[in-house]
């Protein structure tokens, strides 16, 4: 069942901290495997997030392009606009 | 008042809204290598821009990446933290690194930048801007971070003169330099594709992971701020690939065998990262068939899957690839171990824990194969016979790594591998129907390969002793040999010991780079 698998891969970092946790609330199938130094979210089909649990989380406006900041690796086709980012499978 | 545009539109005026028509040269003229390849593109409006990064946004955010960097950096100098490593050992990763990946992070610059030139689709040419800037700032931030080291351990003082001349480093450069000589498309299909989508996460990630693991948090930092660029390169590889396979049907084979080609190719260079892998790390929080396991065989079987549906298949020999995860580590480790005093880094045979770890991590063939020759070594060098080849190696003529691979795939492991091709009444050796193939595809190309060995033997490297060679390659008595005994061993050693006497043995830089 690997065919359709999706991941983010961040430092686990506290700046990344709001990302990781709006991935997991939003995503409640992820797996989230900490590493040394870095974090991998995993899913089947997709994993998002939205601009407005990840603000919530943060605690003040953030910017969803702010992920590139800490973001370490990526697979899947993404789908981004101001208040969403996804990565799917076709 | 105006309504605020929305990421996409704001995208599509920041970047297609600055292309324009050229009038008084024809539009093929100005974009003279678009054709020659044989690809065909009907309309490049139709190339979908993966992460929207305008370039306002992406100075701002680069500048962050880097203020972060530097501060780690500057911290890291000042506290001596290389005193926190897990073992001096773990350095010989570090000068691998820089001697074998930096200088392709340069060349990987220049290339995008030429790029950004050739391609005529306004949306293509901001992500290859892009791109070649974030490629410099790799290789300067590597070799920043990587200069505190070069204060106190060898083989780290002139990388880019050993990229162009050494046997070893020959590997990473004669596939860039494969690439580079190739049309812009098969140059992308090669290094964002089949090199940074398919395989660099098991450079970067693993690695950089071990690196955290082995206290080195100057390298996690400055690997993972150049990960997260190569997030923006994957998926530029990622859509080029479905870019040109959406613009024409006549692309699919021509891109199919790029892909083959340069997964081949890159996979083979990887080889040293295997080894790094397994044998350098310390402590490894992951083996490199772990790590080939979730990167490659899980992460490029969704990736394939996906890409069905435009014809793609999984590159050529790919199962190939997947069965040698069991061995190549091993198999590399087994040519340096007999080539140490011809390289800029130190070795050791594994610790008997190191071994564990090893039969553990590969229980089919650990025991089976290698570590019988692993202690066969430790007793010969126990009694003063250790092996040092003084001869030189066979060479592949493709991918340039002395021929010690071995038939896996035909369940032989035991038996080396070679294939012979024949072009213009002579003879030339490759390690696998891999490299094979791409041999006999473009002979004319790879005869003109510049082999180390040959060069050697032709007089091209500075003499016929090896002292000569090692000369003329700039490295100094000290660089190469066993980690046992060796000079970074001894520094090594009187650093800790002067941690408890309070000495300052531990903030002077070594004699030789600081003159």
């Amino acid at each position: 069942m690997s065919e359709n698998k999706v991941f983010m891969i961040f430092q686990n970092t506290a700046d990344a901290q709001p990302f990781i946790s709006a991935f997991a609330q939003e995503n409640p199938a992820a797996t989230l495997d900490y590493q040394p130094g870095m974090v991998r979210i995993e899913s089947l089909g997709q994993l998002g997030i939205t601009q407005e649990v990840v603000s919530e989380l943060a605690g003040r406006e953030v910017n969803l392009q702010e992920l590139h900041l800490t973001l370490i690796s990526l697979s899947g086709n993404i789908d981004e606009d101001d208040d969403y980012f996804r990565i799917t499978r076709h | 008042m105006a309504k605020k545009l929305n990421m996409r539109k704001r995208y599509e005026l920041l970047t297609r809204g600055l292309g324009w028509e050229p009038s008084y040269q024809s539009k093929d003229k100005v974009f003279a290598q678009e054709a020659y390849e044989g690809i065909k593109i009907t309309d490049w409006s139709k190339w979908e821009d993966p992460f929207r990064l305008t370039a306002d946004a992406y100075w701002k955010y680069q500048a962050e990446k880097d203020k972060k960097l530097y501060a780690v950096m500057d911290s890291f100098a000042q506290n001596n933290a290389h005193l926190n490593l897990a073992d001096a050992s773990y350095v010989n990763a570090l000068k691998l690194f820089i001697q074998g990946v930096s200088p392709l992070e340069y060349a990987a610059h220049r290339n995008f930048a030429r790029l950004a030139r050739q391609f005529s689709g306004e949306g293509a040419q901001i992500a290859c801007q892009m791109q070649s800037i974030d490629e410099l700032r790799h290789a300067q931030t590597q070799i920043h971070t990587i200069s505190h080291y070069n204060k106190h351990f060898h083989g780290m003082h002139d990388p880019f003169h050993m990229f162009d001349r050494v046997w070893y480093l020959s590997v990473p450069k004669s596939y860039f330099d494969d690439a580079s000589a190739a049309g812009p498309f098969e140059y992308i299909t090669s290094v964002s594709f089949s090199f940074e989508y398919l395989l660099t996460n098991l450079l970067f990630v693993p690695f950089m992971s071990g690196a955290a693991y082995n206290g080195d948090m100057a390298t996690v930092t400055f690997g993972f701020s150049a990960q997260s660029d190569e997030s923006r390169h994957m998926t530029l590889g990622l859509e080029i690939i479905k870019f040109l396979l959406e613009q024409h049907e006549d692309n699919l084979p021509i891109v199919q065998g790029w892909i083959d080609k340069h997964f081949w190719r890159a996979y083979r260079l990887l080889g040293l990262v295997a080894m790094m892998q397994d044998y350098f790390l310390p402590e490894s929080p992951m083996s490199w068939k772990e790590g080939w396991q979730i990167y490659f065989v899980e992460n490029a079987g969704a990736l394939f899957n996906d890409l069905g549906r435009y014809g793609l298949k999984m590159p050529k020999y790919h199962e190939i690839a997947t069965a040698e995860a069991d061995h190549i580590s091993h198999q590399v480790f087994g040519i340096f171990y007999n080539y140490i005093h011809a390289a800029a880094f130190n070795l050791g045979l594994p610790s008997e824990q190191k071994m564990n770890w090893l039969s553990e991590k590969y229980p089919d063939t650990f025991d089976k194969y290698y570590r019988p020759r692993m202690e066969m070594w430790a007793e010969m060098a126990k009694d003063g016979k250790r092996f040092f080849n003084m001869g030189l190696p066979q060479l592949c003529q493709v991918c340039q790594i002395p021929m010690g691979f071995t038939e896996i795939a035909k369940g032989d492991p035991m038996q080396v591998a070679y294939r012979v091709s024949e072009f213009k009444g002579e003879k030339f050796h490759t390690c696998s129907d891999g490299c094979k193939d791409i041999f006999d595809h473009e002979p004319e190309k790879y005869v003109n390969a510049w082999l180390p060995v040959h060069q050697i033997f032709q007089g091209n490297c500075g003499g016929a002793a090896v002292p000569d060679v090692l000369n003329w390659y700039h490295f100094h008595p000290e660089d190469g040999g066993d980690y046992a005994g060796s000079a970074d061993e001894a520094r090594w050693k009187a650093m800790k010991g002067a941690v408890t006497t309070e000495s300052t043995e531990t903030t002077k830089p070594i004699q030789a780079d600081a003159a």
